[in-house]
């Protein structure tokens, strides 16, 4: 196991060790000291790694990865995860805004609560949240699944695609063409997948399932003779 | 963008350090706001009957001793002055509208940073880690301290645009983000008596707060009308006598993040900015919450 003392070593000195890796693995554990806040800690990793961040991190972290194993022991800024293409990133605090923004792959789980827009035009990404979620999350969520195990905030999956959506606890509010739909078995199987895969022992009976309607004007048919 | 960092002590154990604790705070947030910095400090109070003004001149060999002794003279009161680089704590025995109209009409070049009993605020163009060492920040003392790293949008890089503003006794604002509704509110708010020195939008929120607090308004109360009445983007650091405050707007899209221990409370837009205070690891973390304004105040 490698360890990067970030008082000690640059960020940008602890990205390029991670990024040596993807042409050839020769080291696969990765321990950071020290975050202390700091921004774009562990971002691009495109190797089957396993990083362990101890403490607080700043924004982006963990941004764009691909396929590597990223662990948070606290809580984390604005864009964690964004834009992942796969692997498994895991918050043990609470993560700020735009949590898993864009991501196309993988599994964010956050273990505390993740703050507005969490999930923010997702793209196939799952995201697990064991606590609340802030308002605006989902928006324009195109693919993948948001699981709340908590509360949901204002205007959840406005304008929303095809994610979907589980929420265990209250919503405050959904969005623009966010509906509540039923719980099917295929959503049941579903959701005990996700809940089995994030470690998170939850009822999935006992979450409420919503989607998008496809009443807004990118879903109707008709609009395609104005092209 | 901007950097606000607040830290307000519930430990008076720690009182001597505040400056020392508050300078990397303050420090950490330059690659937020490098154009100006400032910083609102709470202690050092003058009894019932007395203010305490902040006062600046762009010369640093202004005669201060020639200001005090007209002031004595002519106002025949009580004062007392200590010099900090280019700006000077005066206080008096008097009254405020007397003390400011006598220094508009005797010293018009003598800017007004501060008026209250326990506030002073001190600001400068450049690099936070200059203007910290310029004041002597770290040998500072008090209860509360709040501060600001702007890069400048809504005015010009300039002395009367850096933060903080403090419109009112003891009253003091940073703010990250930008108001919409400020040039109508600022007219509003000038019929109702309020004055600005500046065009900035941050100076309408603290005005739009002094107005509030003198119609009696308790500091919750005028943060409740606070978040109906202002429109755009904020995340505001609030100081008053006794008091810390810390609001977001409903967007809530400027960053801001909390700290508190038994020790003390502490704000910054970043988390960077906490950690080098004492027992970070193990503070209560959080991000505060759209819409909501959290208030720290010492029981009267």
């Amino acid at each position: 196991m490698k360890t990067y003392d970030l008082t000690e070593a640059a960020v940008r000195d602890l990205n390029q060790a991670l990024h040596d890796q993807s042409p050839e693995c020769v080291e696969r554990e990765f321990e950071v000291l020290n975050p202390k806040g700091q921004h774009n800690i562990a971002c691009g990793i495109d190797q089957n790694l396993s990083v362990d961040i101890k403490g607080h991190a700043g924004y982006f972290c963990a941004g764009m990865n691909k396929k590597a194993h990223v662990t948070i022991h606290g809580n984390v800024g604005q864009g964690v995860a964004e834009n992942m293409m796969s692997g498994t990133v895991r918050v043990k605090g609470d993560a700020s805004q735009a949590a898993g923004a864009t991501a196309h792959g993988g599994l964010l789980v956050i273990e505390g609560n993740a703050g507005a827009r969490c999930g923010i035009s997702m793209k196939g990404v799952d995201i697990v949240v064991k606590g609340d979620v802030g308002h605006m999350s989902c928006f324009m969520g195109q693919a993948g699944s948001l699981v709340v195990c908590g509360d949901a905030g204002e205007a959840l999956g406005d304008s929303l695609y095809e994610v979907h959506i589980y929420v265990k606890g209250t919503v405050k509010s959904l969005g623009a063409d966010c509906i509540e739909k039923e719980m099917r078995d295929e959503h049941i199987a579903e959701l005990t997948d996700l809940l089995n895969r994030a470690g998170v022992d939850e009822d999935p009976a006992s979450f409420k399932r919503y989607g998008s309607a496809r009443q807004l004007y990118n879903f109707k048919v008709d609009n395609v003779s104005a092209y | 963008m901007c950097g606000i960092v607040g830290l307000y002590l519930k430990n008076p154990a720690l009182e001597s350090k505040l400056g020392e604790l508050f300078e990397p705070m303050l420090i950490a947030m330059t690659d937020r706001g490098p154009d100006s910095a400032g910083f609102a400090i709470y202690g050092d109070e003058v009894g019932e009957g007395s203010i305490k003004l902040t006062l600046r001149h762009p010369d640093d060999e202004y005669d201060w001793e020639g200001l005090a002794d007209s002031m004595r003279h002519q106002l025949r009161v009580e004062l007392s002055w200590m010099q900090n680089a280019n700006v000077t704590v005066f206080k008096v025995v008097g009254e405020e509208a007397q003390v400011r109209g006598w220094l508009e009409e005797n010293a018009p070049d003598v800017l007004i940073l501060s008026v209250g009993q326990s506030i002073e605020i001190l600001k400068e163009v450049g690099l936070p880690e200059n203007i910290a060492g310029k004041f002597n920040l770290k040998n500072m003392k008090g209860s509360h301290i709040i501060g600001h790293t702007r890069m400048a949008t809504e005015s010009a890089v300039t002395m009367e645009g850096s933060h903080p503003f403090s419109t009112g006794m003891d009253l003091c604002l940073v703010h990250n983000g930008s108001l919409s509704n400020h040039n109508r509110l600022r007219e509003n708010l000038k019929r109702e008596g309020i004055t600005f020195e500046t065009e900035n939008d941050s100076e309408v929120a603290a005005g739009y707060l002094t107005w509030r607090l003198r119609q009696g308004d308790s500091l919750k109360v005028a943060l409740e009308h606070a978040l109906e009445d202002l429109d755009g983007f904020f995340t505001f650091t609030i100081g008053t006598r006794d008091g810390f405050a810390v609001m977001r707007d409903p967007i809530a899209c400027k960053p801001a993040v909390l700290a508190e221990t038994d020790d003390y409370v502490a704000m910054a837009s970043e988390y960077q900015a906490l950690t080098t205070l004492p027992g970070i690891e193990n503070a209560k973390v959080w991000e505060p919450e759209p819409a909501t304004f959290y208030v720290w105040e010492r029981s009267a």
